[in-house]
């Protein structure tokens, strides 16, 4: 335990040396910020009020730039201390390497938190400024910000995962980009195709919810947006929201870190530095 | 008492082993030199020692522990040949990481740097430092450890001659601390007065394992005794006792040891004629290539 805070100490201070802790931060504020602005326009329209509208849009916004964060974090957690040369002394001192990795989970996840926190507490406190927040928006925005870091602790996992699988840096990344170009973007738009062709068959009312649930990022996605009445409204998901099985990806975003956890401590495991 | 022990360790890869059979040990407070051209399976053999890489065959402990056991870790410290940090720290800042991790207060850290002679340097960034400066570094973390198994893969590479011999010093305060050391080298010459024994892998076999006088009378090299000449020259010297003049000064004669004294009596016999007499035994470097090549033919 204390190896592994040990680890997570030196992770932390690189990330703060690397610039990688404040350009996340940065990221998420800016985005925060033009989000609750620019939605503040149709708040009024619909009847609901500025935070809710932001959630909304913060969740579109997370689902791309969240995973993306956590990858560039990870990707290099362990082939790049392979490349540098610096995991076999790593690994001759008394440190398992479940605390090695739990370490630098623990400090990517903060940095995260950290991100999504400064993030996300602007949007809540820039609506609160400006006049209109609900106890159902601020619930909401708690909702983002739990499933969004653990969302980021998906996408962590997945990058230590690629980061075990391969022998370059080089390849590591551009896994990592691979990854998230089909787990986040190509997956939707496969799905969406097959929803057209299907034209409201079988798959759309008994496949098509499971295989969403089962994409971290779309559980995510529906976890927020199908979850408030409020928020389906201005998401327009409200139609495809009626029996959904909600249980399902409620379930997946706690399921999926440990699966992907276990999955890169697997891979790791077998690594000879 | 035995630290590092390994009993007919075998390492494949693929269909080829790269450890043969080796059978080695180290005691507490002995100096094992560990010499071997490159892909003879040094590294191979010290990752073997560290849990780094599976054993396929034999057995190794260390301090009675598995190797890469947490207890087995915690004895053992390591400098990997070309020891690398992560560049963005300092090198104080990676030192007391390294304490840390041994348990050890953060302070420990900043006496070793001290003691290595980064102090002036410790809080600049490892990506400044020279090859010199990262070795020292790694010496430092080396030393974090206490007294167990310390395994130096290529220790003095990169070291100017006065770091080389401050190197030598620390290694030999570890082992009169009890520590158990076992160091590769190229650096042939400067180990022979530093360590206790040799031993010499080649090919992934143990071909040599001994103290360095014991693997000379193994060896049966020849030694050279260097005659010096008075005024007279050299060729009176060569009529009387035989040789090869070297550089009009001096007469060099190659002998076995068996024949030292019979030589040593004829030069003594024309003693008006000699300045001054040298015994030189053959050094490691000459042991090293007898016993690397010896294994070529089968024996």
């Amino acid at each position: 335990m204390i190896a592994m805070l040990t680890i997570a100490r030196l992770e932390l201070l690189i990330v703060r040396r690397n610039m990688w802790m404040a350009l996340s931060a940065v990221l998420m504020l800016l985005f925060a910020i033009v989000l609750t602005i620019a939605g503040s326009a149709s708040a009024g329209a619909l009847g609901v009020d500025r935070l809710t509208v932001a959630v909304t849009s913060l969740t579109t916004l997370s689902v791309y730039l969240v995973p993306l964060i956590a990858l560039l974090l990870s990707f290099d957690a362990i082939v790049g201390e392979v490349e540098r040369g610096t995991l076999a002394l790593s690994l001759s001192y008394p440190v398992s390497r479940a605390a090695f990795l739990g370490g630098k989970f623990v400090a990517h996840v903060l940095t995260l938190a950290v991100a999504l926190g400064i993030g996300l507490g602007a949007a809540g406190g820039l609506s609160a400024w400006l006049g209109s927040v609900s106890t159902a928006g601020l619930l909401s925005l708690a909702v983002l910000y739990g499933s969004a870091v653990l969302l980021g602790a998906t996408f962590l996992g997945f990058g230590y995962a690629v980061s075990g699988l391969v022998r370059q840096v080089g390849a590591a990344a551009a896994l990592s980009i691979g990854l998230w170009l089909v787990g986040i973007v190509l997956y939707d738009l496969a799905l969406l195709g097959a929803l057209v062709a299907d034209k409201g068959g079988v798959f759309t009312t008994h496949v098509f919810p499971w295989l969403l649930a089962a994409n971290p990022a779309d559980a995510f996605r529906i976890v927020n947006l199908a979850g408030s009445e409020a928020a389906s409204l201005a998401s327009g998901l409200a139609a495809n929201g009626d029996g959904f099985p909600m249980l399902a990806p409620r379930l997946a975003i706690f399921i999926w870190p440990a699966i992907v956890l276990a999955g890169a401590w697997t891979l790791f495991r077998r690594i000879e530095p | 008492m035995t630290v590092l022990s390994i009993d007919g360790a075998v390492k494949r890869r693929g269909d080829r082993q790269t450890i043969k059979d080796v059978s080695l040990t180290v005691q507490a407070g002995e100096r094992v030199a560990l010499l071997g051209h490159n892909g003879a399976g040094k590294t191979t053999l010290i990752q073997m020692i560290l849990g780094l890489t599976a054993i396929d065959g034999g057995h190794i402990t260390v301090a009675g522990h598995r190797p890469g056991s947490i207890e087995a870790r915690r004895r053992t410290a390591f400098l990997p040949e070309n020891v690398a940090f992560h560049r963005a720290l300092t090198g104080k800042e990676q030192l007391r990481h390294f304490a840390r991790l041994r348990g050890q207060p953060p302070s420990r850290a900043d006496d070793l740097l001290e003691r290595v002679g980064l102090a002036d340097d410790a809080d600049r960034r490892i990506a400044t430092y020279s090859k010199g400066m990262g070795q020292r570094l790694g010496l430092a973390q080396a030393l974090l450890a206490p007294p167990g198994l310390a395994l130096l893969d290529e220790p003095t590479s990169g070291l100017d001659p006065i770091a080389r011999w401050q190197f030598y010093a620390l290694v030999e305060e570890l082992a009169a601390a009890g520590g158990a050391v076992l160091l590769s080298s190229h650096a042939l010459t400067e180990l022979e007065a530093r360590t206790d024994r040799i031993a010499i892998l080649r090919a992934g076999s143990l071909v040599a394992d001994g103290s360095l006088d014991a693997l000379r009378r193994l060896a049966q090299l020849p030694i050279r005794l260097r005659i010096a000449a008075r005024q007279q020259g050299t060729e009176a010297l060569v009529a009387k006792i035989g040789g090869r003049p070297i550089n009009g000064r001096a007469v060099e004669l190659i002998c076995s040891s068996d024949e030292k004294l019979e030589r040593l009596a004829a030069v003594s016999a024309v003693r008006h004629l000699v300045e001054d007499v040298e015994i030189i035994p053959p050094g490691l470097d000459e042991l090293y290539r007898h016993f690397s090549a010896a294994a070529e033919q089968p024996q």
